[in-house]
C-alpha cells in the first residue's frame, strides 16, 4: 500500500518538467554562483584625491595609499566640491584632501593636517575604509620621521608582540564559510515549501476529500507526502556536498555520516513545519506566501549572513527556536572544524524536539480539520 | 474603458475576499523592516572569547578585564590547556582564544618584550579578521598606558568626516536594500500566481472569451497589486523614519514616484513568470528561487558588487533591485535630486517595457 502511495506522489511531483529544473538545476546553479558573489571582504575602496599642495610629499602619500592594495584611485579633482561630485555619483567612496602648504607646514611647523571624507551610507565599509587610510597615514608619518630624525633611538619601551593564528581556514577564504550555509538554505527552501504546498494543492483541487474517504490511514497519507520530499532533499544535499568537494575543494574535516544523520533529523523537523503550515492554509497562494515568509525569517535570522552573537538579545532568543540556525552551525562545525556527534549533541536534541513538536502539532491539527 | 474598470474591480474583490493573504501581504514588509533594521547587522560585537592565562599576573588580569569589558567581546570561559582550545572550538563555544605565556609581566618589564597569542576561528574569515583587529587594538592600548606619552615632531593630523551617516548606523544601508527586496518579492510573487491560477482553476477560458484585449487584462490584473504595494511603500517609509530613525533627506515625491516605478517593474516580472509557468506551484517556486537570492545578493546592499568576479558584476546589471537600491540610497539618504538618478530611472523604465512586451507576446501565444 505504502509503495503505491509513494510511487503516486513521486509521479505527481515529476509530472511537471519545470519542477525538475527548480528542484535540481536551480539549487546547483545557485550553489555555483552565490558563493562567488557573497564576499563581505572590504577591499577595492574607490579613492578620490584632492591634492591642493602638489608637493613631493603629497605625491608620495598618494602613492603610498594606492600601493597599500585597499584603495583604487578613481578620481583626481582640483577642489573638494568636485571631489564631492564623484562621491555623489558613487564613483568614489572616500576623498583624501591634501590642503595647500601641507609640505611646508609639516617641515616648518612640525605639523600638518589631512582631511578625509568617507561616504558612510554603508557604515561597515566606511568604518574600515577610514581605519585603513588612517593606518596608512600613520605609517607615512613614521616614514617621514625616520627620514628626518636619522638617528632613530633604540626602543627602550616595553612592547607586546602579538602573534595571531587563523585556524580552520588559514587562507581566509570566504567561500569555505558560505558554501555549507548556502547549501542548508537551499535544502530548507526545497523541503519546507514544497511539502507545505503539496498538501494544500490537494485541498484546493478537491482531491483531498477523495483521499480522506479512501482506506488509507492518515499516518500513511502523511508519510506518503513526506518521504518523497525527504528523499529529494537528501539528493539535493548529496549533489551540494559533491559540488562543495569538487568545485570548491571543501573536504569535510568531520564525517559525512554525521552530516547525513543530522540532515535526516533536520528534514523531519522542516517537513513537519511545512505540513503544519499546510494544515492551516486554504489555498496554495496562502501556503506558499506563509512558508516563504517563515523560511525567509528563518534564513535571515540563521547566522548565514550575519553573526548571531551580534544580534540584539530578543533576536538571539528567536534563533534558539529556529531549526535553520542549528543546521547552519552544525554544517559549518562538521565541515570546517571536524566536530563529531559528541560536539553537536545539544543541537541534535534541539532538532529532535522541533521534529516532535512540528509533526505532533500538524497531525493534531490535521485530525481536527478532517475529523 | 468601463469593461476595463469592471475587470479591475473583479480582481480587487479577489484579493479583498482572501483577507488572510492580504494580511500577510501587508504584514510581511513590516516584519522584514523590523528584522533587518534591528536584528541584522554586519557589525561584529559580543563575540565569545576564551582566555588561556598561564601567567595570571597583574598585566594579564588588566588585559583580560579590558577585553571582557569591551562591547566586541564576551568572556565565554577560561581555558586551562592547549587541548581545551581545540575542544572549545569544535563545540563552537568561542570565536577567539587568547593565550598568555607564563611569566608574561615579568618578561614585559624585564626584557621589554612579551608575547601574546591570538587564535581565531577563521572558518568565518571576516569575523576572525575583525576580532583579531579589535583584540590587537585593546592590547596596544594597554601597551600605551604603560608607556609614557611624549610629544613627537613632524606630526600629521587626520581629520576624518563621515558623510551622510556620521554614527555609522547599519540601518542607513539596510533600509534602501530592504525596500528593494520587499517590493520585488511581494509584487512579483503575488502577480506570478495571478494568471497561472486562472489557468489551473480553469477560469482562463472565461477570460479568453471576454472582449478585453490581452494587454488590458494584464494591466487590470496588476492594478490592485499596485495599490497594495503603495500601502507597503508607505508603511516601510513610516517605519524607517519613525522606528529606525533613518531620515528622508531628499524629495519625498521623487522617492515615491521612483518606488512606484520599481513596483511596476516587479509586477511585470511576476506577470512574465505567470505567463510562462504551467502551475501555481511552478510559478511560485520560480519567483522564489530566481528572485529572492539574486535580489538579496546583487542589489549591492549586503555584498559589495565591486568584489564580485566580472561576469557576476555584469549579471548584477540585469537585476532591477540593483538600480532601485542606488536610487533610494541617493534620494533618501544622500538627498540628491533627479539629476543624479535619471540614468538608473531610465534603466528601470527600459526593463519594465521589455518585461511587459514579453508578457503580452507570451500571453497572445497562449490565446491562439
Amino acid at each position: 500500500m505504502m509503495k503505491f502511495l509513494l510511487w503516486k506522489e513521486l509521479l505527481q511531483i515529476f509530472r511537471d518538467p519545470a519542477i525538475i529544473r527548480i528542484l535540481f538545476v536551480m539549487p546547483m546553479v545557485q550553489l555555483l554562483i552565490l558563493p562567488l558573489a557573497a564576499d563581505y571582504e572590504i577591499k577595492n575602496i574607490n579613492l578620490g584625491v584632492v591634492d591642493r599642495d602638489h608637493s613631493e610629499y603629497s605625491r608620495k602619500l598618494v602613492n603610498k595609499v594606492i600601493s597599500s592594495g585597499y584603495f583604487r584611485l578613481k578620481d583626481y579633482s582640483p577642489s573638494f566640491q568636485q571631489g564631492m561630485k564623484a562621491i555623489e555619483s558613487d564613483k568614489t567612496d572616500l576623498i583624501l584632501e591634501i590642503p595647500a602648504h601641507f609640505e611646508r607646514n609639516l617641515i616648518k611647523e612640525d605639523q600638518g593636517t589631512l582631511f578625509v571624507a568617507v561616504d558612510a551610507v554603508n557604515g561597515v565599509k566606511a568604518g574600515l575604509g577610514g581605519a585603513y587610510i588612517q593606518q596608512i597615514i600613520q605609517d607615512y608619518n613614521q616614514d617621514i620621521r625616520t627620514q628626518w630624525l636619522q638617528d632613530e633611538r633604540f626602543n627602550r619601551q616595553p612592547t607586546i608582540k602579538i602573534v595571531s593564528a587563523n585556524w580552520y581556514n588559514p587562507n581566509m577564504n570566504y567561500r569555505v564559510f558560505m558554501v555549507p550555509g548556502i547549501l542548508v538554505m537551499l535544502i530548507t527552501m526545497i523541503g519546507s515549501s514544497f511539502a507545505s504546498n503539496n498538501i494544500v494543492r490537494e485541498k484546493e483541487m478537491g482531491t483531498l476529500e477523495q483521499i480522506n474517504v479512501s482506506p488509507i490511514r492518515k499516518i500513511q497519507f502523511i508519510l506518503g507526502k513526506l518521504i518523497p520530499f525527504w528523499m529529494l532533499a537528501i539528493i539535493v544535499l548529496t549533489m551540494g556536498l559533491l559540488i562543495a568537494r569538487f568545485v570548491y575543494g571543501i573536504v569535510p574535516l568531520g564525517h559525512y555520516s554525521t552530516i547525513y544523520m543530522f540532515a535526516t533529523i533536520y528534514l523531519l523537523a522542516i517537513l513537519g513545519l511545512g505540513l503544519l503550515l499546510s494544515t492551516y492554509a486554504q489555498t496554495q497562494q496562502q501556503s506558499m506566501l506563509v512558508s516563504f515568509f517563515v523560511t525567509m525569517v528563518f534564513n535571515l535570522l540563521s547566522g548565514l549572513y550575519t553573526p548571531i552573537e551580534s544580534m540584539p538579545h530578543w533576536a538571539q532568543i528567536i534563533t534558539k527556536f529556529n531549526p535553520v540556525s542549528y543546521f547552519i552551525e552544525v554544517m559549518r562545525m562538521v565541515m570546517l572544524k571536524g566536530s563529531g556527534l559528541a560536539d553537536i549533541k545539544y543541537q541534535i536534541l534541539a532538532l529532535i524536539g522541533f521534529a516532535i513538536f512540528f509533526n505532533g502539532w500538524a497531525i493534531l491539527n490535521y485530525n481536527k480539520r478532517s475529523g | 474603458m468601463k469593461q476595463f474598470l469592471i475587470f479591475v474591480k473583479k480582481e480587487w474583490l479577489h484579493i479583498w475576499r482572501d483577507r488572510r493573504t492580504l494580511f500577510i501581504l501587508l504584514f510581511m514588509p513590516i516584519i522584514q523592516i523590523v528584522l533587518y533594521g534591528f536584528a541584522l547587522t554586519t557589525e561584529v560585537k559580543n563575540s565569545k572569547i576564551a582566555i588561556f592565562d598561564q601567567s595570571k599576573d597583574e598585566a594579564t588580569m588588566v588585559i583580560s578585564n579590558e577585553i571582557a569589558a569591551s562591547r566586541y567581546f564576551d568572556l565565554a570561559r577560561n581555558l586551562y590547556s592547549y587541548k581545551d582550545i581545540e575542544a572549545a572550538f569544535r563545540k563552537d563555544e568561542m570565536r577567539v582564544a587568547i593565550v598568555f605565556p607564563a611569566k608574561f609581566r615579568y618578561d614585559l618589564l624585564h626584557s621589554n618584550q612579551a608575547q601574546i597569542q591570538l587564535i581565531a576561528d577563521a572558518s568565518d574569515p571576516n569575523t576572525a579578521n575583525t576580532l583579531t583587529n579589535y583584540a590587537t587594538s585593546i592590547i596596544k592600548d594597554y601597551q600605551q598606558t604603560i608607556n609614557p606619552a611624549q610629544e613627537m615632531p613632524y606630526t600629521i593630523h587626520t581629520q576624518l568626516r563621515m558623510l551622510y551617516n556620521p554614527e555609522l548606523k547599519g540601518a542607513y544601508n539596510f533600509v534602501p536594500g530592504v525596500m528593494a527586496l520587499v517590493l520585488m518579492l511581494v509584487c512579483a510573487m503575488m502577480t506570478s500566481i495571478s494568471i497561472v491560477r486562472e489557468k489551473e482553476m480553469g477560469t482562463m477560458e472565461v477570460i479568453l472569451v471576454s472582449p478585453l484585449k490581452p494587454f488590458r487584462i494584464i494591466i487590470a490584473k496588476t492594478i490592485p497589486y499596485l495599490l497594495v504595494s503603495m500601502v507597503n511603500i508607505a508603511s516601510i517609509l513610516l517605519l524607517s523614519v519613525y522606528a529606525l530613525e533613518v531620515p528622508i533627506t531628499g524629495n519625498l515625491g521623487l522617492l515615491i514616484a521612483e518606488s512606484i516605478l520599481f513596483t511596476v517593474t516587479s509586477l511585470s516580472v511576476g506577470i512574465l513568470i505567470s505567463n510562462t509557468a504551467k502551475t501555481q506551484q511552478t510559478a511560485m517556486f520560480t519567483s522564489m528561487m530566481s528572485l529572492f537570492l539574486p535580489t538579496l545578493l546583487f542589489s549591492g546592499f549586503m555584498f559589495p558588487i565591486e568584489n564580485m568576479p566580472v561576469p557576476l558584476q555584469v549579471i548584477s546589471n540585469l537585476v532591477p533591485a540593483k538600480w532601485y537600491f542606488i536610487i533610494v540610497k541617493d534620494v533618501m539618504i544622500k538627498g540628491l535630486g533627479f539629476a543624479s538618478v535619471w540614468k538608473e530611472t531610465l534603466v528601470l523604465i527600459a526593463m519594465t517595457s521589455i518585461l511587459l512586451v514579453a508578457s503580452i507576446y507570451k500571453f497572445k501565444i497562449r490565446l491562439t
